[in-house]
């Protein structure tokens, strides 16, 4: 049955297989050669052809075959057009009602992590066990139920992250929660978030290192992992509270941060925090942010502002090309050029970095005198807290800076504060990782106080070092 | 309508990057016939992909929503997507090395968890993007660029591995037979559940070359001579089956394991 039969020359890569295939052999090499370098292909003798299809089946898109005038071919793919569902704009800011019961609660640092986490709409966990996070996996698979979330335990740590940014592409606020050995796997995942702009938090339990080292022992060991742990190696937005409320609180935050900037949010706690029971006030309403979509906007960056581009999600009909590779703005690749590369990097750090000042957060006590200035994060932080108002009774000139950020670091701060030419002593459940950052920042003498022994620093080592500059 | 102006409505575009005589050309474009038969269009579906030339296929060709993951990382992804929107058409295109290699762990626990999405692993017998070399389905005394002396190693049978580890649609279909391809995806994409797909597939520029089957013709011809459908292999004896491996749709270790069993 005679049919149309053509080659296109342009799109024929020389492969041969129409003429492997073609059980009437109508195809033969033509004397020209193609694209690639190798004779196309011809049509010999299209009387013969059973239009079989197998030659256009096997083929890069260069043959067709035509039907006859009277045939009916349907097909819904030829009506593939924008079939981009009509929404309009959604997300930003708003305010909601707790979840909990307003009111006073006893609860520990891992129960504030999963009622935080839910009160600000996360709705998709996917976790792995792990000590000292168990009891956030455990919880979450008892509250998402009735919440109409989705839990997931996942085979390992990385199929966890993976499928926390699989369930944020789908739209949801995702979560997953770790410690040291975990988070190491996660951090190949954590990558494609920077990369993909895809909002998610990770919680991070530490616990002491390295490798298993004290399971179940508190360590501040992964701060600068948090933040330097992936390839590529772009900005982070790393948080680390001190009390069970703040760990509420910051929770909350982290989603905010997640879904305004477009980015993973790492939430450190640690083995004590997580455990410590204690007063959590959780007041009547929230305010909580949800990633912005505008229909027909570029789903990624560069913006002119350095702000999150508009995040649809998939089945919003936008066709998105979602990859960890460099991409232009609507996501497809461009590996090869240099600028899209260094433009997409710069923008990624540029979208955090530009809102430093915003973003850094610390709790500041008794700085305007001192000529000792304590700097200790999240349970150091406490224990430095009660050692720097001992010290001060006892008539010493120390304050205390505790950053709730860990990145971005408080730079800035840490810069103004050593112009009165104070000393920086800084209490770690590690060997020492923040105070190296710190004296990167400033000239002054930084004192190390390293204690990783799994511990957590006993507040009375801190208030003698204080006041007999004994370690 | 022809294949071209399939490929011009449901593709990005319809010159791809792969070389010639490339198996995943005969994919793609028997997809497109699948969906185009079961009348359903391309952005019904979303799409995971890992890393390697399988992983091109949706991310840059397939005009609907794709997530292009890291390497062995799409079925989580697809997990998590399925999850958070069970709505989702969600298919996963991997290759061997993703899915079986560094993805295999999850590719067995998504059988155990009946996660309800189709994964096609376009097998190609090695990785392909990175230069040839072995990988999880390299078939004993191979050649690859790491294996020059010939592979040592036992290649998996993927559909004998997801049939063993629980899963209860599993098929292999090679590039060789289009139609037959063509009407596997076809009730594959209309099946319910963990669906598998091993897509037996040429490889001439890194496979065929240092396999003295350079050309797609010849390694078209290898797998005509290689693979045989069960239903052929039904009437076949046991010293005619030999050496050949059996394609078609399966549902249960003991459907497929009889035909291994012949073969002995």
């Amino acid at each position: 049955m005679p049919r149309v039969i053509t080659v296109d020359h342009s799109l024929c890569r020389g492969c041969n297989l129409c003429i492997e295939l073609c059980p009437k052999s109508i195809f033969q090499d033509s004397a020209e050669i193609g694209p690639a370098g190798l004779r196309v292909k011809e049509v010999i003798s299209p009387d013969n052809c059973t239009g079989c299809g197998l030659c256009e089946l096997c083929c890069p898109g260069a043959i067709s075959i035509d039907p006859l005038p009277d045939e009916v071919f349907t097909s819904i793919c030829a009506e593939q057009k924008d079939r981009r569902v009509e929404t309009n704009a959604r997300g930003g800011w708003k305010e909601i009602n707790s979840l909990l019961t307003p009111g006073r609660y006893f609860m520990t640092g891992n129960d504030a992590i999963v009622e935080a986490a839910l009160a600000a709409g996360c709705r998709f966990f996917a976790g792995y066990p792990i000590t000292p996070a168990n009891e956030i996996l455990e919880e979450m698979s008892r509250r998402m139920k009735g919440l109409g979330g989705k839990f997931i335990q996942a085979e390992d740590e990385i199929a966890s992250v993976f499928m926390m940014l699989g369930a944020s592409w789908a739209g949801l606020k995702a979560m997953t929660a770790t410690a040291g050995p975990g988070f190491a796997l996660m951090q190949e995942g954590l990558s494609l978030a920077d990369m993909a702009e895809v909002p998610c938090v990770i919680v991070n339990v530490q616990r002491a290192g390295p490798s298993t080292g004290q399971a179940t022992r508190p360590a501040a060991m992964d701060m600068r992992e948090a933040r330097y742990g992936s390839h590529g190696g772009v900005q982070r937005i790393v948080l680390y509270p001190d009390s069970v409320q703040e760990t509420f609180d910051l929770t909350i935050e982290s989603f905010n941060l997640a879904e305004r900037f477009r980015v993973p949010v790492i939430l450190l706690s640690d083995g004590y925090l997580s455990h410590l029971s204690e007063k959590v006030e959780i007041g009547e309403r929230l305010r909580v942010y949800d990633r912005v979509y505008i229909p027909g906007e570029p789903a990624f960056g560069p913006t002119p502002d350095s702000s999150a581009p508009s995040m649809p999600r998939f089945g919003d009909g936008e066709d998105l090309q979602v990859t960890g590779s460099t991409h232009d703005r609507s996501g497809k690749r461009s590996t090869a050029d240099p600028s899209v590369q260094e433009n997409l990097v710069f923008y990624l750090d540029r979208k955090i970095l530009s809102r430093r000042e915003e973003l850094v957060d610390c709790e500041e006590m008794l700085l305007d005198d001192a000529e000792v200035v304590v700097v200790a994060f999240g349970t150091a932080g406490r224990s430095a807290k009660w050692a720097v108002k001992e010290a001060r009774k006892l008539g010493r000139a120390v304050g205390l800076l505790r950053p709730r950020t860990v990145y971005p670091f408080p730079t800035q701060r840490i810069m103004e504060l050593s112009r009165s030419g104070a000393k920086f002593v800084v209490p770690e459940m590690s060997q020492g990782q923040m105070s190296f950052v710190i004296s990167q920042c400033i000239a002054n003498e930084v004192v190390p106080l390293p204690q990783p022994n799994g511990q957590i620093i006993d507040p009375r080592r801190i208030l003698g070092y204080l006041t007999e500059g004994a370690w | 309508m022809n294949v071209r102006e399939l490929r011009q409505s449901c593709l990005r575009q319809v010159r791809t990057t792969f070389c010639p005589g490339c198996g995943y050309e005969i994919f793609i474009n028997c997809f497109l016939r699948a969906i185009e038969g079961l009348g359903r269009r391309m952005d019904d579906y979303c799409f995971t992909a890992g890393i390697g030339c399988s992983a091109w296929v949706p991310n840059n060709y397939f005009k609907a929503d794709n997530f292009h993951t890291a390497h062995g990382r799409a079925v989580p992804a697809a997990i998590g997507l399925k999850l958070a929107n069970p709505d989702l058409e969600v298919i996963t295109i991997g290759g061997d090395g993703d899915l079986a290699s560094i993805g295999g762990n999850h590719l067995i626990h998504a059988i155990r968890k009946r996660v309800p999405i189709a994964v096609f692993c376009l097998n190609n017998y090695l990785y392909g993007m990175t230069g040839g070399q072995a990988g999880p389905t390299t078939p004993l005394s191979s050649r690859t660029s790491t294996t020059l002396d010939g592979n040592s190693e036992e290649p998996f049978d993927l559909v004998k591995l997801v049939l063993g580890v629980g899963g209860r649609y599993a098929s292999r279909y090679p590039t060789a037979y289009p139609h037959l391809l063509k009407k596997g995806i076809e009730s594959m994409l209309d099946a319910d559940g963990f669906r598998f797909m091993e897509v037996v597939s040429q490889c001439p520029r890194q496979y065929g070359i240092r396999n003295e089957s350079s050309t797609a013709s010849r390694m078209i011809a290898w797998q005509k001579e290689n693979y045989i459908s069960k239903e052929k292999a039904r009437s076949l004896s046991s010293s005619e089956l030999h050496g050949r491996l059996v394609f078609g749709n399966f549902r249960t270790a003991g459907e497929y394991v009889q035909f291994l069993t012949e073969q002995q």
